[in-house]
Order: structure tokens, then C-alpha cells, then sequence
């Protein structure tokens, strides 16, 4: 069934690529629908996962390789998948009105449901590489989805770093996975973590994935791309790069925490990495004025505080994590859908512009009340998170509290960029009267439905959050029992702490300007996104650089060290290993000797002659020469295809030197000449030496004998050339014509440079000097 | 140059002759000298033919296709003709084969590295054609340079 459903969203998704002609109007609707209905098989296993049930399904992938799609449902399975579901049905509806009715928008949605699947995969996978072609499928979507604009060099820029990024950290990770599965001894991903593998190997294996899991969740120093992918529009952003996918990297931390956060560096480098992140990101938040971008940083702060929150093993930050993740889907999707409205509304995000006229309260309310539970204000869902995140380190070690410091102090920076979020909300009407551009109602919708989610999750919370969180924290690690999910906890630390927050975030706002001025002062050595792109500039110069020194663009300097290392490495061979047979029969056949003088004079004469053209067919009569003694000897399909290639180089040739002086330059170096004899002599000897002691026959017969003696029954042909070109060595065939596709392709480009390829070539229609570099 | 009727009429006889050939190569490849890269190469024979009788725009006769796609549909094809062994749960580019009688031609083998060849084939000949596509003039050549 899910698997299906898996299925149904890849169908649909590219279905909506291919027909975005004719969905127009329908293809957001037809977009959610899949997305729907995995919110109803949800609904239906509902009951089960919370008694701790686990769902799975497997299908055979690839048999050969011993792939497997597996799929398990569990607790957290079931709440990543109501979030990606659930965010997606009300992206879905919101994106219909936000991109209107085009083809353009339908391939949005097409690219949307395709996101959609690969993520349901994601969260659902249990096979490790299945997950990782997820990972990947995600990051792909993600790219398409931030480049939508193929001609917006920003657009470009953005979803090429995005991809680069997360693309690098996922290939990591897939290295880590293999390391894992290789100590392990399992591709599961649960029955990994039910027996751990420990020792520096897997050590290793666990710095790999958490490497890919810093990408995709943006944690310092890979954080940069977050902000970055803001380029894209605002429903995209609200559902990839803010309640999904960079998820994708808190997921898996929560998974493999209870098993491996007990292992060396573990908790110091991912709290460590978390806290960073989580304040960095919070100050940057309070620096933006473009609200889609204070939202983006703050969403790298909330990330850096899940990550803590995953990452450390302990069971109540584990509880804590599964609220945060619900919590911040919730606000932060309502609040990027607000900005949307206003953007697509009023046309501008920055918040000292915004002026909204009437008819905008709905929006007004749920952006303050979503901005409130970002902040941590009670009675709403986002305090619930603090609090339980406040919990989980408030009866620690000197290592829990110093992390609870930083979480307090990370807290109250989030609640003073949630007041400048909140503030334009806030803003009374001005009396010119703004203009009426209130959103329509199902516009607003989507953003309301949250909105009423983030009050609901935080008043209702036993009903709604008690069960999800304690079915998916328990199915992360036992060991969190029966959490108590509760607005009110009584007088205790936690409580105090929240008080604390709210002293210092208040003390921040009033001291705004001061705080601007500091953190304006507060130089900041290197930014990791100028390093990154130090990073690219500096490989593209090596790449230069190296190719500049393999390649100096010398035809006889390249032609001889080739020649020379073709042939001097087997020569010694031979001469070293001893297996010099004694050289076979000179000739057997009396034409032999007669062509082989052909061949002989023909290429001396090519050698010497001072006409290209008779050069040219000198070298053809020495190929032909050749293809003779093929024939002779026995090997008619040598022959044939000697024929052929020495017929078309010919005429290849000639069409060619057409462009060329009529005569070879007179060589001037006396020094080169000489040179060129000597390695020339070297080459035919070595030749010569390698066919004798080919022939002499000392090596193993067995390999020709068996592949001929298989031909007929395994191959089904009696013409053992064949058999081994399409079928023995049918990969190396495959390679070989995928470089002969790629080499005639670097042909074309090369010769036609100036000319307009193909059949309008007549036309000209684009100025013949256009850049092929 | 001077179009002289014997090489234009002959030049055509010629290349259609070996058109054939190629495909005979082909077809046959597996029990008897052939297959896709030799009838790929003869087919690459005959569109050279093809040029040296009536230049690029005979070569261009041959076919309505560009030259790219039929290059990487048999790319497309060879590819996919290794992978489909994989899905029905074989190795990767294993072939297979089936025996049949027919009535007039006699026993009849049609094995799956035809499809393989047949995508050889494709690339062998698209890389011809992409060559003179590359290099040869667009008017019919005006003699050797001497």
C-alpha cells in the first residue's frame, strides 16, 4: 500500500511534467491528491502506531544487486509523514492561488508531487541505499524547484550551490552508509541500529552520515546555502526549506542518536554544531529586514536547536525533538505562507515597507500568533517545545547545563527576531487608507489552517500531541516510556527558564538599536558562503592548472609519451617476467611475407613523402595491407572491419587536408627528427617483440578456449567475435560506444564552431561566432 | 566538379549495395563474420560512398533524422538493452535466445544481442554521419586539392 502510494506520487508527478500543457487549472488539485490519500492511510494505521505497531513492506528492487525497497512505518515515520503529507495538501492548495493557472505553475506542481514522494521514500526507507537514493532524489527536486527560472542568473547561482552543497554531504553520507552496512553486516537501517557496530571503522561511518546530515539540515558551516535558496518562491521555500526536507538531516540524527550518541565525538561535535548554528543563525535573523530571509536564518537557528535536540540521545530530548518538529512545521509554515500572501499581495517582504490595508486581520492574527509560538509563548505550540527542550537538560552534568545556557540564550535571540518578524503585523492601519488587496479566502486558508494548528496544538495538547509525540518518540528509543506532554508542568525549573527567556528576549527588543549597533560592529572574519566560493574558484584553477600540464597541446610530445608508455610497459614486462617463449613462426603462409613488403614500403613512403594527399593514401594502402593479412591469416572479421575503418579514415582524411597546407612543413630541428626516429624504432621493436612472445604460446590457453567452447550454448552464436562483443565483454562494448558517442559529439562541436549545426545549417539564424567554450 | 552520369549512377547502385550489406552484417552478426560494429562500419562505408557521389546532401538523403538522435537512441538502445535483464531479474546484459521454425526460412534464432547490436550499430553509423556532418563542405566537394 505504500509502496503503491509511492508509486502513484512518481506517476502523477512526472505525469504532471509531461501534460503541464493540458492540467493547467487542475494541477495543484491533482497534486494533492496523493498527498491526501497518504494523509487517509495515516489515518487508518493511526490506532496501531500509537500502540507501537510497525508497519513494512518490501519489494524487490533490483534483484541483481540485491536491492531492496523497503518500507517501515513506524512511530516517527508516521510524524514525518504527516508533516510532509499533511504541509504538502496545504502547500498544494496555496500554491494553486499563489502561481496561478499557467503551464509553468503546473510543472511546479508536477516537480512539487515528485518532491513529495521522494521525501514519503525518504522517512519511510528502511534499506540504506534506498534512503540514499531518496536523500538524493530530495536535494535533485530541490534543485529543480529553487532554478525554476532557468534565465534568473541568481535563481542559478542559488539552486547549483543548494545542490552542491547537500549533493556533497549526501555522497558522504552514502560512503558512510556503505561503511556502516559493511560493519553491521545488514542494509537495514532498523535492525543497524538495533546492534550498533562500535570501533573506529564505524566511527568513521558515522562522521560520513553526519556529515551528509549537516547538509541537508543546514548546520554551520554548511548553513549557507539555506538563505541562499530563498530565491525561490515563497510556497517552495515554506514546504522544501522549512518544514521537509532540511528535516531530512534532523530525521536521521534522531535515528541514529539512541544507537550511536554514546560513541566518541558524537555529542560534542553535533551539540556543538547544533549551538552554533542555533545562535548564529538567530543573529543573523535579527539583522534581516526582508521578512522571507529572517524567517530563512531563523530557520537555521531552529534547526541548529533540533539538531541539539536529536542528536543527543537522551531520551527527553528525544520527546523534545518529535514537539519541536510538529511545532515548528506548524509556525514556521504558517508564517512563510503570510509572507507569501503579503509579497504576492502587496509586492514587497521588507518589513519597513509592508503596509497593509483592511481585510488582512485573519492574516494579521495567525501571523502574530504563529510569531508567538516561534518566541515560546504560552498557551502555544512552540512552548511546549521550549519547555521540553528546557527539560531535557535542566537535571544534567556541567555539559547539559552549559548547553541549556546556550539554548536559553539561543531562545531569547529567537524571541526578539520573532518581534521584529511580528512587528509589521502589528502596525496599526495608517489613515491615508491603504489600498484593499486582502487576499482571497482560499488564498489565506492554508496559512489560517496552521495558524488555528499552532493555537489547537498548544491549548488541545493531550489529544492532539500526546499521542503523536509519545508514538514516535518511543519508537526512536524505548527508553522514553510515557512522556508527559502538558502546558502546565507546575513550578519547576523549566518554568523559570521560560520566564528568563522571556526577561531577556523583551530586554533585546527594547535595546534593538543598541544590539544592531554591536552586532554591526561585530566583524565577522569569514563568511562561509565567500569560502565556498573560494573553494569552487580555487578547484576550477587546479582543474586549469592540471590540465594545462597534462595537456600542453603538442600532438608529437602527446603521441610519443603515449606510444612510448603503451609500449614500454609491457616490454618489460616481458623482458622482467621471463615469460619469453622463444618467438613463434616468422610466416606460414607464403602471401604473409609478400604483404608484409607492402605494408613495409608503404609506410616508410607515408613517413617521407612531402604531399599530404599521397601521404594520406599511402597510409590507407598500408591499412589495406594490413586488412589483407587478416584475411589471409584467417580472420575475416578482423578484416572486414580493417577495411572499413581504413576505407572511411581515408575519406575522412581527405575531407580534411582540404583545410590543410598541400605539404608538410620542412622540419627544422635537425634534433627533433632524430628523436622521432629513435622512439619510432622503439615502438616498432617493442611491437615486434610483444607479437612474437604473444605468439610463442607460452601463456594459458584456458580463457579463449572456454569462451569459445561457451559461445554457442551460453552466447547462442557460432561467431565467437560477437559472442564476446555483445555478450562476454558486452559492458566494455557498452563503454566503448558511449565514448565513441561522446568523442563524435566533441567532433561536431569542434569542427563546427561558427557553423549552425544540422540541417539549417543554410539559415543562420543565430550569429555564426557564438561561444562553444 | 563535373557530375558524370557513370560515377553519379554507379555511386548510387554502390551505396545501396552496401546499405544492404550492412544490414546482412547486422542481422548475421552472431553465427556468421558481422555484426553491429562491422555493419556498422560498412553502413559508414556506403555514406561515404554517398559523399564522394553527391556531397552532403546525399548523405542527408539517407535519412530524416539528425544524426545526434540516431546516435543516442542507440546509446538509448544499448543501454537499455542492458538493463532490462536487470528488472527481469537477471544480470546485468545478460542475453538470451529462442529457437523457432518458420516455414520458408528455417530455423530461426532471435537472440536479445541483436537489440544490444543493433544499438552498436546505431551509434556506429550516427558517429558517421555526425563526421561528415562535422567536416564535409556543404556544396558537393569541388575536386582534391593537387
Amino acid at each position: 500500500m505504500l509502496l503503491t502510494l509511492l508509486l502513484v506520487h512518481a506517476a502523477i508527478g512526472l505525469g504532471l511534467l509531461a501534460g503541464a500543457r493540458w492540467t493547467r487549472s487542475w494541477s495543484f488539485l491533482i497534486g494533492a491528491l496523493p498527498l491526501a490519500a497518504v494523509l487517509a492511510v495515516l489515518a487508518t494505521r493511526w490506532r496501531g502506531l500509537t500502540d507501537g505497531d510497525v508497519d513494512t513492506e518490501s519489494a524487490t528492487w533490483v534483484d541483481g544487486l540485491g536491492l531492496t525497497a523497503d518500507v517501515r512505518l513506524d512511530g516517527f515515520a508516521g510524524l514525518m509523514v504527516l508533516l510532509v503529507a499533511g504541509m504538502g495538501v496545504l502547500v498544494m492548495a496555496y500554491g494553486a492561488s499563489y502561481f496561478g493557472r499557467t503551464a509553468a505553475s503546473a510543472r511546479i506542481a508536477g516537480l512539487l508531487v515528485l518532491f513529495a514522494g521522494s521525501m514519503l521514500g525518504l522517512v519511510l526507507a528502511d534499506h540504506l541505499i534506498w534512503l540514499y537514493v531518496c536523500w538524493e532524489l530530495t536535494s535533485v527536486t530541490s534543485y529543480l524547484l529553487i532554478g525554476r527560472d532557468q534565465r534568473s542568473a541568481g535563481q542559478r547561482t542559488a539552486s547549483l550551490q543548494a545542490l552542491l552543497v547537500t549533493g556533497t554531504g549526501g555522497l558522504a553520507m552514502l560512503a558512510g552508509f556503505v561503511v556502516l552496512a559493511q560493519q553491521a553486516g545488514t542494509w537495514s537501517l532498523a535492525e543497524l541500529l538495533a546492534d550498533p557496530p562500535s570501533g573506529g571503522t564505524a566511527g568513521v561511518g558515522v562522521a560520513l552520515v553526519l556529515a551528509g546530515i549537516f547538509t541537508k539540515s543546514a548546520q554551520v558551516p554548511f548553513h549557507f546555502w539555506l538563505p541562499g535558496a530563498m530565491v525561490a518562491p515563497t510556497p517552495i521555500s515554506a514546504y522544501l526549506h522549512s518544514a521537509t526536507m532540511v528535516k531530512a538531516g534532523v530525521y536521521l540524527a534522531a535515528r541514529f542518536a539512541p544507537a550511536f550518541a554514546t560513541m566518541g565525538l558524537w555529542r560534542p561535535v553535533v551539540i556543538g554544531v547544533g549551538l552554533t548554528t542555533m545562535i548564529l543563525g538567530a543573529l543573523r535573523a535579527l539583522r534581516q529586514s526582508d521578512l522571507k530571509l529572517l524567517l530563512a536564518h531563523g530557520t537555521v537557528s531552529q534547526l541548529g536547536l533540533m539538531m541539539v535536540l536529536a542528536g543527543s540521545g537522551h531520551p527527553k530530548a528525544t520527546k523534545a525533538v518529535c514537539v519541536l518538529l510538529v511545532a515548528h512545521a506548524l509556525f514556521k509554515g504558517a508564517l512563510f505562507l503570510v509572507v507569501g500572501l503579503v509579497d504576492h499581495q502587496t509586492g514587497t517582504r521588507d518589513r519597513d515597507e509592508i503596509v497593509l490595508g483592511g481585510g488582512w486581520s485573519a492574516v494579521r492574527v495567525v501571523a502574530v500568533a504563529s510569531a508567538a509560538s516561534m518566541a515560546g509563548l504560552p498557551p502555544l505550540a512552540g512552548f511546549i517545545a521550549k519547555e521540553s527542550a528546557y527539560e531535557a537538560f535542566v537535571s544534567g552534568g556541567p555539559w547539559d547545563l552549559l548547553t541549556l545556557g546556550a539554548i536559553v540564550g539561543g531562545s531569547a535571540l529567537t524571541f526578539a527576531y520573532s518581534a521584529r518578524f511580528a512587528a509589521p503585523f502589528l502596525r496599526r492601519r495608517p489613515v491615508e487608507g491603504a489600498p484593499s488587496d486582502a487576499p482571497r479566502v482560499a488564498f489565506a486558508a492554508p496559512a489560517v489552517v496552521l495558524g488555528v494548528g499552532t493555537v489547537a496544538a498548544g491549548v488541545a495538547v493531550a489529544p492532539l500531541l500526546g499521542d503523536l509525540v509519545r508514538a514516535a518518540a518511543n519508537a526512536l528509543d524505548p527508553r522514553v516510556g510515557d512522556p508527559s506532554v502538558s502546558l502546565w508542568h507546575g513550578f519547576n525549573a523549566a518554568l523559570g527558564l521560560s520566564a528568563l527567556t522571556v526577561a531577556l528576549g523583551v530586554a533585546l527588543v527594547a535595546g534593538r538599536h543598541t544590539v544592531a549597533r554591536v552586532q554591526r560592529t561585530l566583524a565577522v572574519p569569514v563568511y562561509a558562503e565567500d569560502a565556498f566560493a573560494g573553494l569552487l574558484r580555487g578547484m576550477n584553477i587546479a582543474a586549469r592548472r592540471v590540465t594545462g600540464f597534462m595537456q600542453p597541446g603538442s600532438l608529437p610530445l602527446s603521441i610519443g609519451v603515449i606510444l612510448l608508455v603503451v609500449i614500454g610497459t609491457p616490454v618489460i614486462a616481458v623482458v622482467a617476467g621471463g615469460s619469453w617463449g622463444g618467438g613463434g613462426p616468422f610466416a606460414e603462409i607464403a602471401a604473409q611475407p609478400a604483404l608484409a613488403v607492402v605494408l613495409v614500403v608503404a609506410a616508410v613512403a607515408v613517413a617521407t613523402v612531402r604531399r599530404r594527399f599521397a601521404a594520406v593514401l599511402l597510409l590507407g594502402a598500408v591499412g589495406y595491407a594490413m586488412a589483407l593479412i587478416f584475411a589471409v591469416q584467417g580472420a575475416p572479421d578482423l578484416a572486414l572491419t580493417q577495411f572499413a575503418v581504413e576505407t572511411l579514415s581515408v575519406v575522412m582524411f581527405v575531407l580534411v587536408i582540404r583545410h590543410l597546407p598541400e605539404q608538410f612543413r620542412p622540419q627544422r630541428l635537425r634534433g627533433g627528427v632524430a628523436l622521432r626516429v629513435v622512439v619510432s624504432s622503439f615502438v616498432a621493436a617493442g611491437v615486434f617483440t610483444l607479437a612474437m612472445a604473444t605468439g610463442s604460446g607460452t601463456a594459458e590457453r584456458a580463457t579463449s578456449a572456454e569462451i569459445i567452447e561457451r559461445s554457442e550454448p551460453d552466447g547462442g552464436g557460432q561467431n565467437v567475435v560477437n559472442v564476446i562483443l555483445v555478450d562476454v565483454r558486452a559492458l566494455d562494448t557498452l563503454g566503448e560506444i558511449t565514448v565513441l558517442a561522446v568523442a563524435a559529439v566533441g567532433v561536431v562541436a569542434l569542427a563546427r564552431i561558427g557553423r549552425r549545426p544540422g540541417r539549417d545549417a543554410g539559415r543562420r539564424t543565430r550569429a555564426p561566432e557564438e561561444p562553444v567554450t | 566538379m563535373r557530375h558524370s552520369l557513370i560515377v553519379d549512377v554507379s555511386t548510387r547502385l554502390v551505396t545501396i549495395s552496401t546499405v544492404v550489406l550492412s544490414l546482412y552484417l547486422l542481422a548475421a552478426g552472431h553465427n556468421q563474420p558481422g555484426g553491429g560494429f562491422i555493419g556498422g562500419l560498412v553502413g559508414g562505408a556506403a555514406i561515404a560512398l554517398a559523399y564522394v557521389g553527391g556531397g552532403l546532401e546525399r548523405v542527408r538523403a539517407f535519412t530524416r533524422f539528425q544524426p545526434w538522435t540516431i546516435l543516442g537512441a542507440g546509446l538509448v538502445v544499448a543501454a537499455t538493452a542492458a538493463v532490462v535483464p536487470l528488472l527481469v531479474g537477471g544480470a546485468i546484459l545478460e542475453q538470451d535466445f529462442v529457437k523457432f521454425d518458420l516455414p520458408v526460412l528455417g530455423s530461426i534464432k532471435a537472440t536479445s544481442a541483436l537489440v544490444f547490436d543493433t544499438g552498436v550499430y546505431a551509434v556506429v553509423v550516427g558517429m558517421v554521419f555526425m563526421a561528415f556532418e562535422a567536416l564535409g563542405e556543404e556544396d558537393a566537394p569541388e575536386g582534391e586539392p593537387s
